[in-house]
């Protein structure tokens, strides 16, 4: 186990607390068409509408928000999954929007994804060592196939797989064991970065502790950066340091967790917290939504005004006067 | 108040081609008129597969209801005709789904579903059957229902889908209403929308009500009492606060302990995991399933399948499957960490 950690680290020059990734004014317009064999653009789906913010080495920022908020398309955006429509990525000091393409296939190394569908994510004709040691030969990192094969037990063994398993099949493995084996594809490169997209939502409730565990774990022992996006609110107040609310493509808050579950301000948070259930009925049976009203989110502008230390919010300066 | 199901010993198998789907493996509760029942449990627990199967939905074969009774007003469901069971079924006993979309015909507006169920099962004209539809539509908090009526399933968001289905399930004034992780697939806030209209319509109604969910939290505010379920059975039941306060079976405090809480800081925190994983249901459940988990588990509970019984003498309502005495155990603990 220790050859991983090793190897893992023995290029990880980030220090904790410095900025690793700088987003700034991230937009992702899909272009809808009209029209058969003349296609005209007739308008666009702002999935990700000039959105910003900084994410430190070695910290987990949590990325909340319903369907459509826009925030899996603002992690896919980030690694060039979708090509942004404009905006700066700025990754390790370097931009990856302008970066060329043999430049932004080296950086990839350094910033992984986790998907959220264990089942959709692993190719079912590959072993399990094969999938855990592709990144490998892809980037031709261990050419030799003796070295990436003990590697590759080293990762599984890490990640809480028995290193047997290297020959065996996704379809033989359970959710939690798949998303297991996703974790040790992400890992197999040694990134800085990883977005996790619902890594824990597509698996069983007695599982999903155990996936957190693993991955606060591998976060301390690698010094992983993570954007954890998701939206389970109680999740992410747990695993994360910071935490930003989308809604339709904008943030609309931002700050340190316990500060934005204490003292929520933008009425999009504060009803999206009300509607968190909590598994305790003497609570539960008190508890009060607080209604969503259309008309208080239409004055949402995209610049963040910092109400105290750290809390950002989306709102017009009437706004925060209530 | 009068008890108007009750599930005894309830046996579903699957006999596929890859051998004994062991789905539900002896399952027996009680549910009183007006009652609203949790059923929780996670993926393969037999939450929905029973439900399913006592209401003559499961595909037969594969499946196959090997025992038990299922007594609705005193008559045996499992007994019935299709023909007899269908009357039930949509009358006195409404069932809502997960996914709306596919629950709904998509080339027949919502109205037109709705009245036929109205005239198939009450005998309602046409006119009388619209106006009830409407009238339900708006019971729902659908705005503008007279002219929504006239809409197709596509015409609605998934949260109005589900309101929909709703109405099509009070349609009848059912005694029951079963619903099988009606709010899974919504986002958040329109669950909280579902979940309020839920509770002011079983209030208005009277009727009862039994809500599958993997959701401990969605349970919580609504059921008056809960069944946790883990490998085809019921391993623990009882009044809600009971369960969720003092659980006595290891599985449920598993549970409850790993699930992190909107309204605790997580901060230099570590959940605490279950492990390992829910068993296989291929192989046939000998023992406590949740055995080779359970820190607390005892030799027999690898041997012998624990009845569920009565906690104790204090609380004859609550009932756990267990061989252990899982409150004693702790209070052991508690006291070694204090020495």
């Amino acid at each position: 186990m220790s050859n991983v950690s090793t190897l893992l680290k023995n290029t990880s020059s980030v220090q904790l607390g410095m900025p690793l990734l700088d987003v700034k004014h991230l937009v992702k317009h899909f272009p809808i068409t009209s029209g058969i064999i003349f296609q005209r653009q007739v308008g666009a789906v702002k999935a990700v509408d000039d959105v910003s913010f900084t994410l430190y080495a070695g910290e987990t920022l949590g990325l909340v928000g319903e369907s459509g908020s826009g925030k899996s398309t603002t992690g896919r955006a980030i690694l060039q999954l979708h090509k942004p429509t404009s905006g700066e990525v700025i990754f390790e000091g370097k931009d990856l929007v302008t970066m060329n393409a043999a430049d932004l296939r080296k950086t990839r190394r350094r910033m992984q994804m986790i998907f959220q569908d264990p089942y959709a994510s692993l190719n079912p004709r590959m072993t399990v060592g094969r999938i855990v040691g592709e990144p490998l030969e892809i980037h031709n990192v261990m050419p030799n196939s003796k070295e990436r094969q003990e590697y590759v037990e080293n990762l599984l063994q890490r990640v809480g797989l028995n290193p047997y398993f290297t020959n065996r099949f996704p379809h033989e493995f359970s959710g939690g064991q798949r998303q297991r084996v996703g974790i040790a594809r992400a890992l197999a490169l040694n990134p800085s970065f990883i977005v996790a997209d619902e890594p824990i939502s597509a698996l069983d409730v007695s599982i999903q502790a155990q996936v957190v565990n693993l991955l606060q774990d591998l976060q301390e022992e690698f010094q992983l950066t993570y954007l954890f996006i998701a939206h389970d609110l109680s999740m992410i107040r747990y695993i994360c340091k910071r935490v930003a609310v989308m809604y339709k493509g904008k943030i609309v808050e931002l700050a340190d967790t316990d500060e934005l579950y204490e003292n929520p301000i933008h009425p999009y948070t504060r009803t999206l917290l009300s509607a968190v259930p909590i598994p305790d009925p003497v609570i539960e049976k008190e508890r009060r939504r607080i209604p969503s009203k259309p008309e208080d989110f239409i004055e949402t502008s995209s610049d963040l005004v910092e109400v105290s230390s750290g809390h950002f919010v989306a709102a017009s300066k009437a706004h925060l006067a209530h | 108040m009068g008890v108007l199901l009750e599930v005894k010993d309830l046996v579903v198998r699957f006999h596929t081609q890859e051998g004994v789907v062991y789905a539900v493996n002896g399952v027996s509760y009680r549910l009183n008129e007006g009652e609203t029942l949790g059923i929780v449990g996670e993926s393969g627990s037999g939450k929905s597969v029973h439900v399913l199967a006592m209401m003559g939905l499961i595909p037969q074969p594969p499946g196959k209801i090997e025992q038990g009774q299922v007594l609705f007003e005193g008559q045996d469901l499992l007994k019935m005709t299709p023909r007899q069971l269908r009357s039930i079924r949509g009358d006195k006993i409404a069932m809502i789904f997960q996914d709306p979309m596919t629950s709904l015909n998509p080339v027949l507006t919502v109205g037109e579903q709705i009245i036929e169920a109205i005239r198939l099962h009450k005998g309602f004209s046409q006119s009388q059957a619209r106006k009830r539809t409407v009238e339900l539509l708006e019971m729902v908090g659908i705005a503008d229902a007279a002219r929504r009526v006239d809409d197709y399933p596509h015409q609605f968001s998934g949260g109005m889908r589900q309101r929909v289905m709703i109405a099509m399930g009070l349609s009848c004034d059912p005694k029951l209403l079963i619903a099988d992780e009606p709010t899974t697939a919504l986002d958040v806030t329109i669950q909280a929308q579902i979940l309020d209209l839920v509770k002011d319509l079983k209030k208005e109604l009277g009727m009862a009500m039994i809500w599958i969910t993997h959701d401990l939290g969605v349970v919580a505010g609504l059921a008056d009492t809960i069944n946790v379920m883990y490998a085809g059975r019921v391993v623990e039941r009882g009044p809600i606060e009971k369960v969720f306060g003092n659980p006595a079976n290891a599985y449920t405090l598993g549970l409850l302990n790993s699930l992190p809480r909107l309204d605790q800081s997580g901060a230099e925190q570590r959940l605490i995991q279950i492990e390992g994983a829910p068993p296989d249901m291929r192989i046939e459940p000998i023992g406590d399933s949740f055995a080779p988990r359970n820190q607390y588990a005892t030799e027999r509970c690898f041997k012998e399948t624990p009845p569920l019984r009565v906690v104790d003498a204090k609380n004859p309502d609550h009932f756990t499957a267990a061989w252990y005495d899982l409150r004693a155990l702790r209070a052991q603990e508690t006291q070694q960490e204090t020495v």
